[in-house]
């Protein structure tokens, strides 16, 4: 039986976890009626130390990036302003990306919310349903004349991150626990997140490749997304684009639809 | 008009004939490393599915120190500083802590 003080209590529960400056809520007592202060001051610093960890499992990049002691403070705020939302773990942080934008403390790294943004489809795609990637004999089977109509439907692990900034580079560098000295943060890139099977693959997409996968995952045929991406950069390889995409496994069948077979 | 033509049906084709020349080895390879590997269901973070127990989880004395978080407002931009090297290139961040408060 829940009576309404109960609702009241978790309430209360609730706001003392994320608040240290909060009193005990009242009705949480220790066993046979003693003071429960320090059993719920353990509980409180249980709860917020297993989100920083969390928040530092998700971001593994942006950690080092800001340093682990800068990380945990951000992260700290991070979880008085937005406490989670789901009692996954794993569905935690995507509010993060935009909270690292808003610090003025790093307004001057302005790549860092784009690489939390990449770091946090990372973890969309490990969790991702799974599925068997487009082979390359299915599109070898397709008539040349047709390949233009071509249409793919994408993985459910596959996620495209476009940004200004090197966030590919930064990102793999920095998760690989290597200096990230030398990489031009300027230089835009596009990452494409993929899962294919058990692992998560990241690759850095030109502008003329991020267009192209951005418009067949759209849903727009293989001949539009070239055409795009050839307008878009002059130096877009379309052999190298196709090749990534089957080897990403961003897509898992394809298909010519009926009304636009003739537009080949 | 004219990039049409560059796209055609035959430019498409060759491109495709290429990327799949180059691919099919490749893809044979990932797909044999793919049995190998199984994906473990239930895990919190990426295989990182430890109990959350570290320094001062168990012991509520030590507890103040990770409800300090008003400490953040001591750490200025500097502290991220050294990511930045003159020609405006980023340099290691190791070195991140020693901005911070006594």
């Amino acid at each position: 039986m829940i009576a309404p003080y109960d609702t009241g209590l978790s309430y209360q529960f609730g706001r003392a976890l994320l608040e240290p400056d909060l009193p005990l809520p009242r009705g949480v007592v220790g066993p046979r009626g003693k003071k429960a202060e320090k059993r719920f001051s353990v509980y409180r610093n249980n709860v917020t130390v297993s989100l920083i960890n969390a928040l530092g499992d998700i971001f593994p990049a942006l950690k080092t990036l800001v340093g682990a002691t800068n990380f945990g403070h951000i992260a700290r705020e991070f979880v008085r302003a937005c406490p989670p939302g789901s009692p996954l773990l794993f569905e935690y942080g995507h509010d993060f990306p935009e909270f690292i934008g808003a610090l003025e403390q790093l307004r001057k790294y302005t790549y860092l919310p784009d690489v939390a943004r990449l770091e946090r489809a990372w973890l969309d795609a490990f969790h991702a349903p799974d599925a068997d990637p487009l082979t390359a004999e299915s599109l070898g089977a397709i008539a040349p004349d047709r390949l233009g109509a071509v249409v793919f439907d994408p993985h459910p692990a596959t996620r495209l991150v476009a940004s200004d900034f090197a966030i590919v580079s930064i990102a793999t560098r920095s998760r690989a626990g290597e200096p990230i000295a030398g990489i031009d943060p300027a230089n835009s890139e596009t990452a494409l997140v993929t899962r294919p099977h058990a692992i998560v693959e990241l690759r850095a997409l030109p502008a003329g490749g991020a267009t192209f996968f951005r418009t067949l995952l759209n849903g727009h045929p293989l001949g539009a997304a070239a055409l795009l991406a050839a307008e878009r950069d002059w130096d877009f390889d379309l052999a190298a684009a196709i090749a990534a995409l089957l080897e990403s496994g961003a897509f898992t069948t394809l298909s010519i639809p009926e009304n636009t077979a003739e537009g080949a | 008009m004219s990039q049409k033509s560059i796209l055609g049906a035959s430019a498409l084709a060759g491109a495709v004939a290429m990327a799949l020349s180059g691919t099919t080895l490749i893809a044979s390879t990932t797909g044999a490393g793919a049995a190998e590997q199984e994906k473990c269901y239930g895990v919190a973070m990426a295989g990182k599915n430890d109990c959350a127990a570290g320094p001062g989880t168990t012991c509520a004395g030590t507890s103040k120190v990770d409800y300090q978080g008003n400490a953040w407002k001591y750490v200025d931009e500097g502290t991220c500083a050294s990511m930045e090297l003159p020609d405006g290139r980023m340099g290691s961040l190791e070195p991140l802590d020693r901005d911070m408060p006594a």
